[in-house]
Formats: structure tokens, sequence, C-alpha cells
């Protein structure tokens, strides 16, 4: 596994991630800037962290999704590279058109970090292939804008096409059909607003997030998704 | 430049005396950029000229300090080569006038405080207190309060892990907001804030300055009128995405070897960085305001030199080093301009457009501030009131329920999860899961324990045992999660201090804090004073707020609230003699806020906490909780939310009153949850140890029953509990 955490101005997770990354793959994860122009090229895959990019000004995500490094994540994607975006990474997917939809502001108006409780809706995707079929997990979300919003047609394609990856069991931000994560049309990026890396250890609070990151190894060393 | 009239001096907030030591000292009248610097510079909130003679009293050393009082935050040693620095500060007025701004900024500044030294900020925590959750405006300075502190937190990514947060009509025209903030550096790689080295060029880096804040520190230092409103030009606005830039570009350029000096630049800007740099080295320092980098055009150098703009720090680096720092700072999207050089006058000499706008000697101004040693009229002791079963009109049941759903005492829930407290992932413990929260040393074993503590009822009625209250209390809930207690930031929030009453309270509150501090060798570091916390000539209850900082050497050691099974015993460490004079259950339950707080012995409590300590490290206490506010019941009840499984607890026959016995708030006291075949052991230890320990309680089922009364069942105890904010709020 060949993995790579992007850092953007105002990330505050990359850390976060690598380490739940580490942890799990057993072996180091590069860190890539955000104004590099090229991937390295022998990458499986590349995590965009959660943070406030930018400081969420303009839209969250919206200015991150400009930068060089992100031009060339969506070269990757499109050549069938993993990409995990979570919570502002996911934010930064939908900005850069990677994921349909939008993350807007919670119904209740307030940021919200607390556990949730998720169902894995789909098994058949390189991110979850290592749940069983339907199991129910508990991951801490915490976000401002983390509201799911997608046309009604956009959100029946993404049930009939299975790419509704993790939906919440008690929704904490009014998301659209309870959504927590969506795949794209590749299966290859996952965007989800709940931080699967902060249950990755035991002494935090939960290890629900394991079977994610063990997913993608399973993934990336049966040589396909 | 405009003559300085007596108007204009008192307009500086400095009086006649001031005025005419200023003159002696520059041994001419100052211009008015001189007299602003002065202004700031004996401020009470730059100089503390009232309390100075007082804090003195404090202990601040210990083998474990590495670096006490005077610097932009205290440093203790946490082991493996490592250091805590941490600090707290208030930003009181601000956040009352803008309670959204003032709150983010008071998170912003104390953030700079702690990374200026060179370390990483890990956590954050909130002391807030807010008047009477009906008056009018308690809802919306709640509601701005929190968002504020979360909307700067969550962002720069460093974790609220905890605080505490009460209400009283008291507060109801000058609410508290006290943050405190805790890295961790190498102990080889602290920095200080002492100029150094004749010609090394002094660096501002950060954001641009405005005319934002200028003159908040003198605000800061005079007593609100019903004019407050009329001050919200002099709050500054926060960002905290440059905050996190500039976190990150400092540390990065910390790990080279280009920074003499660093301090960052709070109240009064770059007027106190730069003195301060000045006055700690022994040097003087040119400035040329043509190089600072303005956001707006045609500041004067009075704007400059006092704006407090956010963000912004003010570096002495090594000569030759410049490019090096302004490629970190580049990479950063930060501004970087070399604004002056260090010198070997003694004075600071500042240029605007090519002529001297000030020129003053550096240490006259520090030597030369003002001391007051203001007339004090020591406090009353009150005697303790005595509270009769037969006067209580309830059931202890029923005053159970309302204790929990009390607003002292009810779910923090709705303010928590506003706060990220789990980013950087290494929290531990978090708000509400136990009485300290714990933060892993990232890539190690060892972990901090962190609280904050004041109880204001006890300090109004009793300034003297309120503050070694306080300081006991931090000691207890750090000891309650397994850690031993290192040092204690404070920030001591009085009124006006030209009041003999108040300073009496300042006075006596201190040497309650010493006394503590040096019995449970638990020193004071670093802190800030908040006077002139009263408008209209009503002050509030004094509030020598305490934060405490421990350490455990093993984190999975570290211990919660809540019960992991049923049929655990509950042992009872220390004696009650039921003092509900001065308690929470006197003032909710029968509506009296009066008598004697509680006494501590100090010596009991080191003996207890000890105890707990040894026994937590050695594995035997499966949850633990200290009884503080509403007693032994309200200590049980919040176990049972906190784990959802019941208990029933005991009440012995003979005990003097079943209300004193439930709800009194006798000092140095614990509940600890142990198996019942570790308990024989654990209570044998105790004796020898000199402890009295009981068992009280066992746990199981999904109610809470005390004695032989009704269960009182988990559910309506938490519908209760949760109850208050969400009405408040209207969730």
């Amino acid at each position: 596994m060949r993995a790579a955490v992007v850092t953007f101005p105002g990330s505050n997770c990359d850390r976060d991630l690598a380490v739940a990354m580490e942890r799990v793959f057993g072996r180091p994860v590069r860190r890539l800037w955000h104004g590099e122009t090229e991937l390295p090229a022998d990458l499986d895959l590349v995590g965009l962290p959660g943070g406030f990019t930018y400081g969420d000004y303009l839209r969250p995500g919206a200015i991150a999704a400009r930068s060089p490094i992100v031009r060339e994540i969506v070269r990757f994607a499109r050549r069938g590279g993993l990409v995990l975006g979570i919570c502002n990474g996911f934010q930064i997917l939908t900005e850069a058109g990677l994921l349909p939809g939008a993350l807007v502001r919670n119904r209740r108006l307030l940021f919200v970090c607390r556990s949730v409780r998720l169902r894995v809706e789909t098994t058949d995707s390189p991110f979850t292939r290592a749940f069983p079929q339907g199991a129910e997990i508990t991951v801490p979300v915490a976000h401002h804008d983390g509201n799911y919003l997608a046309d009604a047609g956009t959100l029946a394609r993404l049930e009939d096409e299975g790419r509704i990856a993790f939906r919440y069991l008690d929704n904490p931000n009014g998301s659209a059909r309870d959504i927590a994560g969506i795949l794209g049309e590749g299966r290859n990026v996952l965007g989800m607003m709940p931080h699967p890396e902060r249950v990755c250890d035991p002494r935090l609070g939960g290890t629900d997030g394991v079977p994610l990151f063990r997913s993608l190894l399973e993934a990336v060393a049966g040589g396909g998704s | 430049m405009s003559e300085i009239t007596p108007e204009t001096v008192a307009a500086h907030g400095l009086t006649p005396e001031e005025h005419a030591r200023i003159r002696a000292i520059l041994g001419r009248e100052p211009n008015l950029v001189e007299l602003g610097i002065f202004s700031v510079m004996w401020s009470e909130h730059c100089s503390y000229k009232s309390s100075k003679v007082h804090l003195r009293r404090l202990p601040t050393e210990a083998p474990w300090v590495v670096c006490g009082p005077g610097e932009n935050a205290g440093v203790v040693d946490i082991g493996e080569g490592l250091v805590a620095v941490f600090k707290m500060e208030s930003h009181n007025h601000p956040s009352f006038i803008e309670p959204y701004q003032g709150a983010a900024t008071g998170v912003g500044g104390i953030l700079r405080d702690v990374f200026t030294m060179g370390a990483r900020p890990v956590a954050l925590l909130d002391a807030l207190r807010f008047g009477d959750p009906a008056h009018p405006r308690t809802r919306h300075l709640l509601a701005g309060v929190v968002a504020g502190i979360g909307g700067y937190g969550n962002c720069v990514g460093v974790p609220t892990v905890g605080g505490e947060t009460t209400f009283h009509r008291r507060y109801d025209g000058n609410i508290l907001v006290n943050a405190m903030c805790v890295g961790i550096a190498r102990r080889d790689r602290v920095f200080y804030a002492r100029a150094a080295g004749v010609g090394n060029p002094v660096v501002y880096v950060g954001a641009k300055t405005g005319r934002d804040g200028i003159h908040g520190a003198t605000m800061a230092s005079a007593e609100f009128s019903e004019d407050a409103e009329a001050k919200r030009p002099t709050v500054q606005v926060g960002d905290p995405f440059t905050e996190k830039l500039l976190i990150e570009a400092c540390l990065e350029l910390m790990a080279q070897d280009c920074i003499v000096a660093i301090q960052d630049m709070g109240a009064a800007g770059l007027t106190s960085s730069s003195f301060e740099m000045a006055a700690r080295g022994g040097t003087g320092i040119e400035l040329d305001l043509d190089r600072v980098p303005l956001r707006e055009e045609g500041m004067s150098p009075y704007e400059i030199l006092l704006s407090e703009s956010q963000e912004r720090m003010l570096m002495v680096l090594r000569e030759g080093r410049e490019a090096e720092a302004r490629r970190i700072f580049a990479k950063w999207e930060l501004d970087f301009a070399v604004i002056g050089r260090v010198t070997d006058t003694g004075r600071l000499v500042v240029r605007h457009g090519g002529t001297v706008v000030a020129d003053v000697p550096v240490a006259a101004v520090a030597e030369a501030a003002p001391v007051y040693d203001r007339p004090c009229t020591p406090p009353p002791r009150p005697v303790p009131v005595v509270c009769h079963d037969a006067a209580v009109p309830v059931t202890p049941e029923e005053a159970l329920l309302g204790l929990v759903g009390a607003p002292d005492l009810a779910s923090r829930r709705w303010i928590f999860q506003q706060y990220d407290w789990q980013v950087m992932a290494d929290t531990v413990l978090g708000p509400g899961m136990a009485d300290a929260a714990v933060v892993r040393v990232h890539g190690t074993d060892r972990a901090l324990a962190l609280t904050t503590d004041c109880t204001p009822r006890y300090c109004e009625a009793d300034p003297f045992e309120g503050g070694k209250q306080a300081v006991a209390e931090a000691f207890r809930n750090l000891c309650a999660v397994g850690a031993r207690p290192l040092a204690v930031t404070d920030c001591l929030n009085f009124g006006n201090p030209e009041r003999p009453r108040i300073m009496g309270q300042f006075a006596a509150a201190v040497d309650g804090m010493a006394e503590a501090c040096r019995a449970l060798d638990f020193p004071v570091v670093s802190g800030n004073v908040s006077f002139y916390n009263e408008t209209d000539g009503r002050a509030i209850p004094p509030t020598p707020q305490v934060g405490g900082l421990g350490l455990l050497e093993e984190v999975d050691r570290a211990t919660g609230l809540a019960f992991d099974r049923p049929d655990l015993l509950l042992v009872l460490v220390g004696l009650g003699h039921g003092w509900l004079s001065c308690s929470l259950f006197l003032r909710e339950i029968l509506g009296r806020e009066e008598g004697a707080p509680p006494p501590v012995d100090l010596a009991l409590e080191r003996r207890h906490g000890t105890f707990v300590r040894e026994q937590i490290a050695k594995g035997r206490v499966r949850a633990c909780h200290d009884l503080s506010d509403g007693g032994l019941a309200v200590a049980l009840a919040e176990m049972c939310l906190a784990s959802g499984i019941g208990a029933r607890l005991v009440i012995p026959d003979g005990v003097p009153g079943r209300f004193g016995w439930l709800f009194g708030e006798d000092q140095g006291r614990y509940l600890l949850a142990v198996t019942p075949e570790d308990a024989p052991l654990l209570l044998a230890e105790a004796r020898a140890a000199g402890v009295v320990a009981r068992t009280v309680a066992r746990t199981g089922g999904d109610a809470l029953i005390l004695g032989d009364g009704p269960p009182i069942s988990l559910d309506e105890l938490r519908a209760r509990h949760e109850g208050f904010f969400a009405r408040l709020m209207d969730e």
C-alpha cells in the first residue's frame, strides 16, 4: 500500500489521518503539500483530510478544490486511483466535481461534534469490503457544514447504483436520505463526513474505523476494486 | 502633534500623578504617541499595578517547574525530554460587548501565548460565567460565546477538551470568559521573549495591522457603564485560519536555529510586544513603522502602535537568517517584514515617515510603572448556617432531580457538542467523561490531565476559603483521573480594585490560594488578573479561576466517571459532616444563599489525593468521581448517567441528617468504583494510610435508589439533566 495524505492551508486532521493509516497499513504514509503539481508516480491511495482549508472562506472546500494538487488528484481518480475524502476532504471532492451534490450548513445551524451510528450500506467498494454486510458502526462527526444536498435525480441515481456507502441511523445534520458518505461513479472515490480515522485506536474510544482502512489494504493487495 | 491636556491624560486612563511621573521619566511633556504607549503599558491589564504586591505571595517554584510567571506562559517538565506550556487568560470585557468575536479572540490570544514559546498547542479549556439564565441577554451571550470558542478552536484544529460554565445574576452585566491553552514542546527548545544581540533584525509576521481593537487593554482596565455597547470598536476580530498558518509557520521556523526571541502581539499590540522583549532582554529596540504591513491606508503612528489586530507576532532573528525565515512565511502565505533592529541604547525609538515619533527609555517604563498597595478591607468571616431535615419541604429524590437539572449542574452537552474535542486524535477522556480531561502526549504512553475550577459562591461568602477551595478542587479533579498534580495557572477575576472591599477580597483569595498551593506542592506558573468586572458599581462575585495540570505516566490508567459493569462497590473516601452551609442544595432547593463555605483541610486533601492516585495506579479503580457541588448524591447520579447503570446508595443509621449525608459539600472526598474482590484490600490500605473510607453503594439496575426511598429511573434523571439547556436554547 502506497498512500499519501494532502495538507492544504487550514487542514487540521492531516496528521490524524496519516497516523490512522500508518497504524492499519503498517507502513509510512507520504505527506503531500497542496502546492505540488505532481503526485508520486506509484501511488495507490490519496487521502484528503478534515479541517478548515482556507478558513472555509467562500464555501467549505471551494478554494482548496482549485489547488494545483487537486487537478492532479482528479486525473489520478479518473485513472482509477483510490481517493478518500473525510469531512472537509469530502467537501473538497464535491467542489472539485469528483462527487455529486453539496454539503451545506447543518440543519440546526450549529457545529456538531459527537459520535453517530452509521450503517454500512454497501460492501461492494474498496473502502467497505472488509465490513460485514449491513454492519452498524459508531464513528464521530465534527462539522458545521455536513448537510448533504443533491437534486432528486442525483439522489435516485446514488440509490440505484448502490453508491451510498454510509447512512446515519441518527442523522446529526439534516442530510438528504441520511447520507453520510457516497462513492464516485467508478467506486474508487469515497467522500464521508464522519471521521473513521478517530476510531482506529482503542484508547480513543473505539476501533470501528479500522475495517475501512483494512478494506483499502485488501483492495490494493488483491489488485482491484 | 496635538497638545497634551488634562482631558487627554484622563481619556488615556492615566492619573495626574502618573502623568507627572511620565514627564519626570522623559524630562519633557510626552507627545500623543508616547502618552498612548504609557497608557497601555501602565494599564492595569499590562502592568498588574494593583495586584503585583499580592501576587508575590503565591508559590511559583517546584523541582519540575522550568519557567514560572513572567514569560508568555508557564512551563513544567513532563518527562521524556518534554515540557507542558500552559496559561489561562481572561477575555471578559470584549466578550460581553461582542460575544462571538470576544470569545474567539480570547482563544486566539491564549493559543499565541503558548506557541510563541515553541509549544504545539494540544488542548483548550474554557471557564465561563454567565448571568441569570432568565436575564434577557444571557441566552444571546451564551450562544455567542460558545459559537466563538468553537468557531476559533475548531478551525485551528486544537481540541477544546474541558472547562466549566455556571450562572448567577451577579454576572448579568459582566460575564467571564477565561480561556486556557496547553501545549507541548521539547525541553531544549523552549523559546523566550528576551531580545538580544545588537543589530539583530526585529521581524513582524502574521496578519496585517488594521484599526481594530485600539486601546483594548485600557478598556479592560475600567469599569463598564451603560454605554458599554459604544465600546464595540475596541473589540478585535479573529481569523482562526491565519492563526493556524501562523502556528505552523512559527513551529516550522522554530525547528531551525533562527529565532533569538519571540513574543505575540496581544493586548496593546506592537507597543507591548516590543517593550516586553526589550525589557526582558535589557536592550533597546528601533522600529520603523513605515515597514509594518498595514491593512488600511493613512494609519497614524498612534494607531499602528496601539492596534490590537489579531494573529501577529514579533520576533528577533539571528542576523543573516532573514531569508530562511522569509521563505517559511512565504510558504504559509503570511506577511513577513523586518521592521527594526535591536540596539544597545535601552530605548524604544519609533520612526514614521522619517521622523522620530516616540523615544522612550524601556527600563524606566517598566521600573517606574506604578505599583499600588491599595487599601484593603478584610472580608468578614461568615459563620456556618445549620439546616435541619425538618426544614426541607421536599423528598431527597425531589431534591436530587432538582439539583441535576439546576443550571449549574445540568448536562453541558449543548455546549461541548459545538467544540471539536477530538481533533489531533489524542483526547482520551473528553468533556463530561471524567473530573479532568485527559490528553495523551502524542507519540508517548503519557498523558496530561487538565481541569478548570472555582466555586464563586464559596469565594463570595469567604474569599480566603474560596481561594483555597478552588486550588484544592483542581488538585482533586486531577487525582480523580489518576494524575499527579503538577502546577496551576490562574485567572483572577474581581471588581474594581480601587474599592477597599474588592481589594480585600482579592488579597484574601490570593492568601487562600497561596496556602493551598504551598500545602499541595502545586505552584502557580502563569496567570492573569482581570479587575474592573463591574457595571455601575455592582461587582461580580470574586472568581479566582484556577486551571490545573497533572501528569499520568501511563495513559491506560486514566479513570473516568463511567462504571463498566454492574455489581461494583462504591467506596466513599473522606469524612462527611453534612455541610450544607453555602451549598448548592441550600441555594437551589431552599433558595438560601448564605453561610460559611465548607472548610478545606489541606493535609487531609493531600493524603486523600495521594491515596486515590495510588489506588488508580494499582489498577483497582474502575471509575472515580470527586464530590463537589451537590455532594454525594449528585456525584453518584453523574456516575450513573455517564455509565447508563443504576446504583443503590445506603444511608447509614445514625447520620445526623439525611439531606446533609446526601447533599453536603464537605471537601476532600471521592467516590471510587471497585470490584467486590478488590474492595477489602482497598479498604485495608485506606485504614493503613489513615484515610477514612467506607462502602456506600453498589452498582446495578436502571435506577438510582437513595436509601429506602423510591427508585429514580435513569431515564427520568437523564431527562432532568438534559432539560435545562434544551429549554434555554430552544433545542
